[in-house]
C-alpha cells in the first residue's frame, strides 16, 4: 500500500503544482519540492523494514488491487531490494532535478513541475509494477511528460529532438505492447487463466521459436531506451536539447529503465532465449563501448559529448547482463547507479556552464578553472568518475562487469577494457576543453552559487561512497543472482 | 605499532581533504604547515615503524591492518587493508621520508604561486595513494593506488594549466599510463580467472601450486602485469610520455616522476615476483626491455638542451636498469639501485629547479654556465647528485647500486653478456652526460643572471638529500670488498636471492670494468665540454653526426612514430565520424516517409467530385474482387 | 395484379442509385449534389424494401425507416451547411469550393 501512497504522493504534487502557479509560481517549486522529499524519505524509511525482513532475497512489500478484473488486470506492485535501489536513485536525482530547475525555468513554472514529478511517477511505476500492462501503462506515462518537457522548455532544435525521442522510444513501446499482448494470449491459452500478472506469466512455457520472438519485442524496447548501438541516436539529440533536469532524469533514470527491464523481465521470463541471444548482445554492447566513446570524443557540444559518453558506458550494462556472471550483474546493478550519479552530474554541470556562458560549445570554453575553481575541482572528480578511476563508484562497477565477462568471454571483455583507454581519452578532452588553457570567455563567470554546491557535493560524495562502501549495495541486490539459471553456475 | 599503520596514509590524506575543501581560505603559511607536516608526521612514524620492524620482525613477516571490508562478491572479497613487509617497507620509508623533504623544499619553492593550496593537496593525495599503492594487500587495492597515482601525477603535471604545452604533457601522461594500466587490469582478470583470489599472500601461494614454471597462462599475466609496469615505469614502447612530463613544477619532477611514481613498475614486478619466476620467457623480456630502454634513454639523455629533459631520460634510464636487474632475477640489486636512485634523482630535481629559479624560468642548459661560484651550495650538492649518477666509485650511492647490477646482468640466473654489454654501454653514456650537465651548467661563463638565490628552506633538504646520496650505498657493499649486506638481507625475507651461473670469472674483474668504462665517461665528458673542444665542433659540421643528434633529440623518433600510427588515424576516425554515421539510416526513414507524403498528398486535392470517383473506383474494385474470387 | 417480381424492383433501385450518382459526379451546384445523394439513399431504401417484401421479414421496412430518419438528420445539416456556405462565397459551385485542399 505505502508503493501506491509513493505514487499518488507524485501524481497529486504535480498537479497541486499546475494549480497553486496559477496564483504563485514560486510555490510550485516548494510544492515540487516537498513532494518529492516526501518520498525520497518514504523510500528512506522502507531501507530498516528491508533490513527487518528475514529473508533479503525476496519480495518485502507485495501489494496486488482489482483493476480491470475481466481482462486479467490487477494493480500489483512489489518491491525487492534492486527496486528499492532504483526507489532511492530515482527520488534522489528527483530531489536535484526540481533543485537545478529553481532559477532555469521561468515560463509555465507549474506546468512544468507537472511534468517533472509525473515523469518521475512514470518512472517509480515502472520500477514497481508488477502487472505487464500496468508496466506497459507506466511506462507510457513517463513517456509523454518526458516529451512535453523537451519540446516545450528545451533549446534550439527541441521540436526535432522531442520527435525523435518519441519515435524511437514509441517504436520499441508497440513491439513491447505486442509481446505482452503475445504472452498474455500464450499463457491464456495454456493455462485458461488470462492475466497480466508478472509472477503468472513467469510460469509460462514457450516453444523456442515463439520465445526469441516474443523476446525480442521486449528486448527492443528496453535496448532502444539503454540505449545500444545502433539505436542510441534520439539519446545525443534528446539530451542535448532538453532542459538540464530532464538531460538529467533521461541520463539517470529513463536509461535505467532500459536496464531494468532486461533484468526483470527479459532474463527470467525467456531463460533461453536469452543464453542464446547473448553473444550477439554482448557483441552489441562491446559495439556500445568502442562507438560511443570514438563519437564522444569527435563532440564540440557539451551535452552532446555527455550524451554519447552515456552510450559508451550503458555497453557495460549490456556486457554485463548478458555475460551471464553474478558478478558482472552485481556491476550492473553498481553502473545502473553509478552512471546515474556521475553522468547526472556532468550533465547538471553543463547546465551549469550554460546558464553563465550560454553556449554548450567546448571550443568557445576554456580556462574556467581560474574563475571557477569549486566547479573545476568536483569536475576533476566527475570526469575521473567518467574514466572509472578506482575509489569513485564506476570503477567497482565496471571491473565487477569486466571481471565477470572475462571468464565467459574473455575477447570480447579485453575489447570492452580498452574502453577505458577511451574513455580517459575523452574524459581528459572534455575536462582541458572546459577548463584548461587560457581563458577564452570575455563573459565574467562566477562560481558555484550555495545551491549548485549542495547539489554537486551530494553527487559527488555519493560516488565516493559507492566507490568505497559498495557492500550495502551489493548485499542488497545479491539475489539478482538466482533470476537467471546460467547465474548459478 | 601495527594499529597506527593506517596514520600513514591517512595523513596526507586529511592534509589534502582539509586543502581541498578550504584551502582557498587559509593563509599561507598554514597551508604550508598542513601540506607539508602531514607528510613530515608520516615519515616519522615511518621512521618508528621501521625502527620496531627491524628490531622485532614480526612472525609472519608482515603488519597488517584490515581498515574496513570493500567488497566481496562471488570469491572475489576486497579489503581496505594495509600490509607492510620489508619490501614494502623499503618503499614506504622512501615515499615518506623523500616525500617529506620534498614538502619542504616546495614550501619556499611554490611561495609565490596562486594556487599554493591546490599544489599541497595534490601532492599530499599523490603521497596518500603512492602508500595505498605500496601497502595494499590485495590487487584491486593496488590498483587503487596505481590510478590514484596517475591521476595525482596528470593534476601535477597540468598544475599549470593555462599553457598549452602544459595540459598536453598532462594528457599525454594519462593516456599513455592508462594503456598500461588496462593491460595490467586484464592482467588481474586472468589472475582471478586462473587463480580465484586477488589477495596478494595467496596469489604468490597459489601460483606456484597451480602453474607450471613456463605455462602458457602464467607467462601471459606476467607480460601483462610487465605491460603496466612499462606504463607507469615510461619503459619502452610506452617511455614518451616522461620526457613532457617535466612540464610540471621541479619538485613535482622529483618526487613523481623521479623518485616514487616511476618505479611503481619495479615494485608491481617485485611484488608479483613468484608469477614471474614461473615464467622465464616474462623475465627474459624485462631484462631485454630494461637494457634497451636504458640504452635508448641514455642516448637521448646524451643530446638534450633542457636541464629537465636530461634527468627525465635519465630517469627512463636508470629505471631500465632496475627492470634489467629483476629481469636477471637480481630481486634485491633492482630494489637497492631504486633505493639508492630515489635519493640522488630527487636531489638532482630540486637542484635543477632551484638553478632554473634563480635563473627566471630558463631551462636550457647552454644559457647557464657559470654558476659554481654564485650557488654553491647547489652546485656541491648537484655535483654529488650527479656523482652518484654517473657511478663514481666507492664515494656515492649509485655506484653500489649499479656495480651490482652490472654483475648480475652477466653473472645472474637470466643474464647474458649482450645484457650485460647495454649495461656497460648505458654506464658509459650515464658518466658523459653527467659531467657534461655538470661542466655545462656550472662552469664556463655566466649566460643568464641569477636572480633571488634559494632561501635556506630549500638548500636543507639538498643538503640531507646529498648526505645520503653519498651514504646510502654503504649499507649494501660488494661482497668481495666488504662483508655488509644489510639490505639485500632485509629485502631477501620477501623476495627471493640471487642464483648465481657457474663458472664466471671472479666479481673483481667487472668491477674494475665497470669502474673503468664510467671513469672513461668521465674523462670524455670532462675533455668535449670542458673549455673548447674542437672535436665537438667539428662535429657540428657534420651532417651525419647531427642527423644522429637529431634523431637522439627526439627520442629516438618515438612520438612521430605513435603520432603517424595511433594519433592521426584515431582523430581522422572521429573526425569524419562526428556527426554519427548511422544516424544517416533513421535520416533515411524519415526523408522516405516525407517523399511519400508529399506522393499522396496530391491526391488530397479538395475536389469533392474526385473524391467520389475515388470511392466509386474503390467500390467497384472491392466488388470485382469479391466476384472474382 | 400480377406480384412485383423482387428482381424488378431491385432493378430500379439500381437504375435510381447510378441516376443519383451521376448526378453526384457531374452537377456542379452543391444543392443539386445533395439532391442526387437523396435519390441514392431513397434507391437503397427501396431495395431494403424488395428484400424485405421478397423474404416476407419486417426488416426491411424497419431499416428504410432507419435511412429516412438518417436522410431527414442529413437534409437539414446539409441544407444549413448549404446556406451558410452561399453565404459565405455568394456561390455554391463545387468546383470553387477546394479549401480541404492539402
Amino acid at each position: 500500500m505505502i508503493l501506491i501512497w509513493m505514487l499518488c504522493i507524485l501524481l497529486a504534487g504535480g498537479i497541486l503544482c499546475w494549480l497553486a502557479a496559477q496564483r504563485q509560481p514560486l510555490l510550485a517549486r516548494w510544492i515540487a519540492l516537498i513532494t518529492v522529499s516526501a518520498d525520497l524519505l518514504i523510500a528512506c524509511w522502507l531501507f530498516p523494514v528491508y533490513q527487518a525482513f528475514p529473508d533479503n532475497s525476496s519480495w518485502f512489500i507485495n501489494y496486488q488491487a482489482n483493476w480491470i478484473p475481466a481482462l486479467g488486470v490487477s494493480f500489483h506492485v512489489a518491491l525487492d531490494g534492486f527496486s528499492h535501489i532504483l526507489l532511492l536513485l530515482t527520488y534522489f536525482l528527483g530531489i536535484l532535478a526540481v533543485l537545478c530547475s529553481w532559477k532555469e525555468v521561468r515560463e509555465r513554472t507549474g506546468f512544468y513541475f507537472f511534468n517533472l514529478l509525473w515523469t518521475l511517477a512514470g518512472i517509480s511505476g515502472v520500477f514497481i509494477a508488477m502487472d505487464l500492462f500496468l508496466f506497459y501503462f507506466c511506462w507510457e506515462i513517463m513517456l509523454i511528460p518526458m516529451f512535453l518537457l523537451i519540446i516545450l522548455w528545451g533549446d534550439v532544435r527541441r521540436h526535432y529532438a522531442a520527435y525523435k525521442f518519441f519515435l524511437f522510444t514509441q517504436a520499441g513501446s508497440l513491439l513491447m505492447l505486442l509481446a505482452i499482448l503475445a504472452l498474455y494470449f500464450i499463457h491464456g491459452q495454456q493455462t485458461g487463466n488470462y492475466t497480466f500478472d508478472y509472477f503468472a506469466l513467469l510460469q509460462t512455457a514457450l516453444t523456442p521459436s515463439t520465445a526469441m520472438w516474443t523476446m525480442l519485442g521486449f528486448l527492443i524496447a528496453f535496448v532502444i531506451k539503454l540505449p545500444a548501438v545502433p539505436f542510441h541516436n534520439w539519446l545525443p539529440d534528446a539530451h542535448g536539447e532538453a532542459p538540464t533536469a530532464g538531460s538529467l532524469l533521461l541520463a539517470g533514470l529513463l536509461l535505467k529503465t532500459g536496464a531494468y527491464g532486461i533484468i526483470r523481465f527479459v532474463l527470467p521470463i525467456f531463460p533461453q532465449a536469452a543464453a542464446d541471444i547473448a553473444p550477439w548482445m554482448i557483441l552489441i554492447g562491446v559495439a556500445g563501448i568502442i562507438y560511443g566513446a570514438l563519437l564522444a570524443f569527435s563532440q564540440t557540444d557539451l551535452k552532446r559529448l555527455i550524451a554519447y559518453t552515456s552510450v559508451s558506458h550503458m555497453g557495460f550494462v549490456l556486457v554485463g547482463v548478458f555475460s551471464f556472471s553474478s558478478i558482472a550483474m552485481q556491476g550492473v546493478v553498481m553502473q545502473i547507479l553509478t552512471h546515474g550519479l556521475s553522468t547526472g552530474a556532468l550533465f547538471l554541470m553543463a547546465g551549469m556552464l550554460k546558464e553563465r556562458l550560454h553556449t554548450r560549445d567546448i571550443t568557445k570554453m576554456g580556462g574556467l578553472w581560474t574563475s571557477m575553481p569549486r566547479l573545476g575541482g568536483m569536475a576533476i572528480l566527475l570526469t575521473m568518475a567518467s574514466a572509472g578511476l578506482p575509489a569513485l563508484g564506476n570503477f567497482i562497477a565496471e571491473f565487477f562487469i569486466l571481471l565477470g565477462t572475462f571468464s565467459n568471454n574473455p575477447v570480447l571483455s579485453i575489447i570492452a577494457t580498452l574502453g577505458l583507454i577511451l574513455s580517459a581519452v575523452y574524459s581528459l578532452r572534455m575536462m582541458q576543453k572546459v577548463f584548461m588553457g587560457p581563458l577564452i570567455s570575455t563573459v565574467p563567470v562566477v562560481d558555484l552559487s550555495a545551491r549548485e554546491l549542495i547539489i554537486l557535493t551530494a553527487l559527488s560524495i555519493s560516488i565516493v561512497v559507492l566507490g568505497l562502501f559498495p557492500q550495502p549495495v551489493i548485499d542488497t541486490v545479491h539475489h539478482l543472482s538466482t533470476i537467471h539459471p546460467l547465474l548459478h553456475e | 605499532m601495527q594499529q597506527y599503520l593506517y596514520l600513514i596514509p591517512a595523513l596526507p590524506l586529511a592534509g589534502f581533504l582539509v586543502l581541498s575543501l578550504a584551502g582557498r581560505y587559509l593563509s599561507r603559511n598554514f597551508i604550508a604547515g598542513i601540506g607539508a607536516g602531514s607528510i613530515c608526521i608520516s615519515a616519522l612514524i615511518t621512521i618508528l615503524l621501521s625502527a620496531r620492524f627491524l628490531q622485532s620482525p614480526p612472525e609472519t613477516g608482515a603488519y597488517t591492518q584490515v581498515l574496513w571490508h570493500w567488497f566481496s562478491v562471488e570469491g572475489l572479497v576486497s579489503n581496505i587493508s594495509l600490509r607492510v613487509d620489508s619490501l614494502s617497507l623499503v618503499f614506504i620509508c622512501i615515499i615518506t621520508f623523500i616525500g617529506a623533504l620534498i614538502h619542504i623544499y616546495s614550501i619556499a619553492f611554490m611561495r609565490e604561486d596562486r594556487d599554493y593550496a591546490r599544489f599541497f593537496a595534490s601532492m599530499n593525495l599523490f603521497v596518500c595513494a603512492m602508500l595505498m599503492l605500496v601497502m595494499a594487500d590485495n590487487l584491486v587495492l593496488l590498483y587503487l593506488g596505481w590510478e590514484g597515482v596517475g591521476l595525482c601525477s596528470y593534476l601535477l603535471i597540468g598544475f599549470w594549466y593555462e599553457t598549452p604545452g602544459n595540459y598536453r604533457a598532462a594528457n599525454k601522461a594519462f593516456v599513455i599510463t592508462r594503456i598500461g594500466d588496462t593491460a595490467m587490469i586484464i592482467g588481474l582478470f586472468l589472475l582471478f580467472k586462473e587463480l580465484g583470489t586477488l589477495y596478494i599472500p595467496d596469489v604468490l601461494a597459489r601460483a606456484t601450486q597451480h602453474f607450471s614454471s613456463g605455462a602458457d597462462g602464467v607467462t601471459l599475466i606476467a607480460i601483462l602485469l610487465l605491460c603496466g609496469g612499462m606504463g607507469k615505469s615510461a619503459q619502452l614502447p610506452l617511455q614518451t610520455w616522461l620526457p613532457d612530463a617535466m612540464a610540471g613544477p621541479s619538485p613535482v619532477s622529483a618526487l613523481i616522476h623521479a623518485a616514487t611514481m616511476v618505479t611503481a613498475g619495479v615494485y608491481l614486478i617485485a611484488r608479483m615476483h613468484t608469477i614471474f619466476e614461473l615464467s622465464p620467457v616474462a623475465m627474459q623480456i624485462t631484462a631485454i626491455v630494461g637494457a634497451v630502454t636504458l640504452f635508448v634513454a641514455g642516448c637521448s639523455a646524451m643530446v638534450q638542451t633542457d636541464i629537465k629533459r636530461i634527468l627525465a631520460y635519465s630517469t627512463i634510464s636508470q629505471i631500465g636498469y632496475m627492470f634489467l636487474a629483476l629481469g636477471v632475477g637480481a630481486w634485491s640489486a633492482g630494489i637497492f639501485h631504486f633505493f639508492t636512485h630515489a635519493f640522488f634523482k630527487a636531489l638532482l630535481f630540486l637542484a635543477a629547479g632551484a638553478v632554473i629559479e634563480t635563473l627566471h624560468h630558463e631551462h636550457n642548459i647552454f644559457k647557464m654556465g657559470g654558476l659554481r661560484k654564485t650557488m654553491p651550495v647547489i652546485f656541491w650538492t648537484f655535483t654529488i647528485g650527479a656523482a652518484a649518477l654517473a657511478a663514481l666509485p666507492l664515494v656515492t650511492a649509485g655506484f653500489f647500486s649499479k656495480d651490482q647490477i652490472l654483475w648480475y646482468a652477466w653473472s645472474a640466473g637470466g643474464g647474458h653478456p649482450v645484457l650485460w654489454a647495454l649495461a656497460l654501454a648505458g654506464a658509459f653514456i650515464t658518466a658523459l652526460y653527467s659531467t657534461r650537465l655538470i661542466l655545462v651548467v656550472f662552469w664556463g661563463e655566466m649566460k643568464t643572471t641569477p636572480g633571488h638565490l634559494p632561501s635556506r628552506v630549500m638548500t636543507v633538504p639538498l643538503v640531507i638529500l646529498a648526505f645520503f646520496s653519498v651514504a646510502a650505498g654503504w649499507i649494501e657493499w660488494p661482497h668481495n670488498i666488504l662483508h655488509v649486506d644489510l639490505f639485500s638481507e632485509e629485502v631477501q625475507h620477501v623476495l627471493p636471492a640471487t642464483v648465481l651461473k657457474e663458472g664466471l670469472p671472479a666479481e673483481i674483474v667487472f668491477q674494475l670494468i665497470a669502474v673503468v668504462v664510467s671513469l672513461i665517461g668521465i674523462y670524455s665528458g670532462y675533455s668535449l665540454y670542458y673549455g673548447q673542444s674542437p672535436l665537438l665542433q667539428q662535429w657540428k659540421q657534420s651532417p651525419t653526426v647531427m642527423s644522429v643528434r637529431d634523431f637522439f633529440f627526439s627520442g629516438w623518433r618515438f612520438d612521430q612514430l605513435y603520432d603517424a600510427l595511433i594519433v592521426r588515424p584515431f582523430l581522422f576516425i572521429t573526425r569524419i565520424n562526428k556527426s554519427d554515421i548511422s544516424d544517416k539510416l533513421y535520416t533515411a526513414i524519415a526523408n522516405v516517409s516525407m517523399l511519400l507524403n508529399r506522393q499522396f498528398s496530391v491526391t488530397q486535392n479538395g475536389s469533392l467530385r474526385w473524391y467520389v470517383t475515388g470511392v466509386l473506383i474503390g467500390i467497384l474494385f472491392i466488388i470485382t474482387l469479391q466476384l472474382l474470387l | 395484379m400480377a406480384p412485383i417480381h423482387a428482381h424488378t424492383v431491385l432493378v430500379v433501385a439500381a437504375i435510381l442509385f447510378v441516376l443519383g450518382l451521376a448526378g453526384v459526379l457531374t452537377r456542379k451546384n452543391i444543392l443539386f449534389m445533395l439532391l442526387s445523394v437523396e435519390i441514392m439513399l431513397n434507391s437503397a431504401g427501396l431495395a431494403f424494401v424488395a428484400a424485405g417484401a421478397r423474404w416476407q421479414q419486417p426488416d426491411g421496412q424497419i431499416m428504410y425507416l432507419f435511412i429516412l430518419a438518417m436522410a431527414a438528420a442529413e437534409v437539414s445539416v446539409a441544407l444549413a451547411l448549404v446556406v451558410q456556405i452561399h453565404h459565405q462565397r455568394k456561390s455554391l459551385d463545387i468546383d470553387q469550393l477546394k479549401e480541404l485542399k492539402d
